[in-house]
């Protein structure tokens, strides 16, 4: 049994990030994977999981959501071993510090040596990051600059939008993956999902074509057309 | 049309001039439906326009993530003949000026965007602040819904507002913004949307929901000292009254308990007052039957999750379900909100996916398991004789308005 608990979806679930794990679910289910997905609210203990997600959120329960998984011992159920997909709000809490409500400077979880700062603009707008060759596309939504420590590996090269700091996009560990893509991320990019999927229960798993595929390159095509120097198939660069 | 020119500045009647020449200019042309750009140079003109023409007028706001248009409707309707109000739903400044122009009657409601409430509140001295509700819609233009509640809350402080704010009890985050004010109706009607209060607006911790009633350990909690309860039937003013509207649905009933509160507020007979609203069947072309090919079509507007989740349960059992998404500005550049739709109370039914974002949409379907087919030629469907539920968001809305044909 597979489980993936959606981390606090009542303080950090602005933009529909519950489709993250509802697209895992179905992914994992339609190759033959028990899943089960486990919501963890205000208030419930943090259960051991294979696959911890973090979605986005406003200021407010932003600082909450990243005090409660503090005190519920969450970076130590991921150094049992879960793996950990963020987005957006989610990214900054797993640094050291982030900036909320003005400018004041808040401690993160701590898993990843990266800080955030409020950045002089908001970036709100279509997104793109290439990432080992493969374009991830997604939106973005959010005012932050985002630095990584020297032995932090981002997770993506920008293509079109802010990420990070309008270079590069999120971080990557063995078992965290953040980016500043928001929302239903893994909707659009199938092949990111199967990627977490993989990882997670260390199988390869088998293609499962659907009208998702088909999203993936429509979406791939809508980024390629406002920047021609991005290869059209959505693959290498 | 006699523009309202009487004890108006000369700057005014300038403007106003200026404004009525740019909208039937516009409108002669053909370029929509010629309420904003004239609104826009009469604004221009003199930036108080708006102050001006609602002086000695009784005004009603209207605001709330859900619902403005129709409660808007209802209040004119319900208040009588002769009501003036944006009725195109242009509900920004421009659009109200353009409205005051074109009415010469006291009585005014004005549908109004959530962003502008505290500029139109301060402009128009509203007898009336009317309050539906307050939930997650076009995040990415940044208005997140707890720093609105804030904004609602600021402008309505006993400094800034004296008139009377009508607000829905059960949405925790309305009663932030209305609990200042000095005088409040509190109106208890049944809440289905509640994924955007879950983290009390006061110290973010989470708020408890019961079938009747919603508290925080806090202190924050649902008003009880209320003036009128809708369940079954309307309490309102020492009666019951059933209220057997026309359009369907749980949500219109809703916005039908608000309006007729607010007219009540403002000395109006309740029987009378829901006679009038029982008579309004469609607005704006919405809940309306059309014809498309050899096909009925109903056609229902949905522009966010708690709008679309509401609208689900006056689908029709006997027809087909059309929807059809866009991503423009004017629908949020993000179609992510379909993630926060409950598409799954469809399972079982055979979905037409349409709009520009119609493969975002399909996806979201498999993903919860809803069979749907990729339409990318609506003619295919003109054929057959099935009638259908189309519901649309804000540009596809247009775009099947303008597709479809009266009945
Ligand atoms: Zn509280």
């Amino acid at each position: 049994m597979l489980r993936v608990v959606v981390l606090y979806p009542d303080l950090l679930g602005t933009y529909g990030d519950g489709g993250n794990a509802m697209v895992l679910a179905a992914r994992a289910r339609a190759r033959g994977v028990d899943v089960e997905v486990h919501d963890v609210t205000i208030g419930e203990v943090i259960p051991r999981a294979a696959l911890y997600l973090l979605g986005g959120g406003e200021d407010g329960p932003q600082r909450l959501a990243c005090d409660l998984l503090v005190d519920g011992g969450f970076v130590d159920r991921v150094e049992e071993g879960g793996h950990v997909f963020a987005v957006c709000a989610g990214l900054q809490i797993l640094g050291t510090t982030f900036s909320i409500e003005g400018d004041a400077s808040y401690r993160g979880v701590g898993l990843v040596d990266a800080w955030t700062t409020r950045g002089p603009t908001r970036s709100v707008g279509n997104f793109a990051t290439l990432v080992r060759g493969r374009m991830m596309v997604g939106f973005e939504n959010h005012g932050g600059v985002t630095e990584l420590g020297d032995n932090v590996e981002p997770f993506g090269d920008v293509v079109v939008g802010r990420g990070n700091d309008g270079i590069v996009d999120g971080f990557r560990t063995p078992r965290v993956t953040a980016t500043y893509a928001h929302g239903p991320v893994l909707a659009q990019n199938p092949w990111l999902a199967d990627e977490l999927l993989s990882a997670v229960t260390g199988q390869a798993l088998a293609p499962w074509p659907s009208v998702a595929d088909r999203l993936y390159v429509e979406r791939c095509d809508a980024v390629s057309t406002r920047r021609s120097d991005v290869d059209r198939t959505g693959g290498r660069r | 049309m006699a523009p309202m020119t009487l004890r108006l500045s000369w700057r005014a009647r300038l403007a106003v001039t200026s404004l009525v020449v740019v909208n039937t200019t516009s409108r002669w042309l053909g370029r929509g439906s010629g309420t904003v750009a004239g609104g826009r140079v009469g604004l221009a003109i003199e930036p108080k326009l708006l102050s001006e023409l609602a002086r000695a007028r009784t005004v009603v706001l209207v605001t709330g993530t859900n619902g403005k248009t129709t409660t808007s409707a209802m209040l004119r309707q319900g208040w009588g003949s002769d009501v003036g109000g944006n009725v195109t739903g242009a509900n920004m400044p421009a659009g109200h000026v353009a409205a005051l122009c074109t009415s010469r009657g006291p009585r005014v409601v004005l549908e109004t965007d959530e962003a502008w409430l505290a500029a139109v509140v301060e402009a128009t001295t509203p007898a009336v602040v009317v309050l539906l509700n307050l939930s997650r819609d076009q995040l990415d233009r940044a208005n997140e819904v707890r720093q609105m509640a804030q904004r609602w809350r600021d402008c309505l402080t006993p400094q800034r507002f004296s008139g009377v704010v009508v607000a829905n009890a059960a949405d925790p985050l309305v009663v932030f913004a209305a609990e200042g004010s000095t005088h409040v109706r509190w109106v208890h009607v049944p809440l289905a949307w509640r994924a955007d209060a879950s983290s009390c607006p006061h110290c973010t911790r989470a708020i408890t929901f019961g079938d009747d009633h919603w508290s925080c350990e806090c202190g924050f909690s649902q008003p009880t000292d209320l003036v009128a309860r809708l369940s079954e039937v309307l309490e309102i003013a020492g009666g019951s009254y059933p209220l057997d509207l026309a359009l369907p649905g749980e949500f219109n009933e809703i916005n039908a308990a608000l309006a007729a509160t607010a007219l009540v507020e403002l000395g109006e007979d309740v029987e009378l007052v829901l006679g009038r609203i029982r008579t309004l069947h469609s607005v704006q072309g919405r809940y309306g039957r059309r014809r498309y090919g050899n096909r009925d079509v109903r056609l229902l507007l949905a522009k966010n999750p708690a709008g679309t989740a509401a609208l689900f349960d006056s689908i029709d059992v006997d027809s087909e379900v059309w929807v059809a998404i866009n991503a423009q500005v004017a629908d949020g550049k993000d179609p992510s909100w379909l993630y926060d739709v409950p598409f799954e109370v469809l399972r079982g039914r055979r979905i037409a996916c349409l709009g520009e974002r119609r493969l975002d949409l399909a996806t979201r379907l498999l993903y919860g398991s809803v069979d749907c087919d990729v339409i990318d030629d609506p003619d295919v469907l003109r054929r057959a004789t099935t009638p259908v539920t189309l519901v649309a968001n804000y540009t596809a809305f247009r775009d099947w308005m303008a597709r479809t044909s009266p009945c």
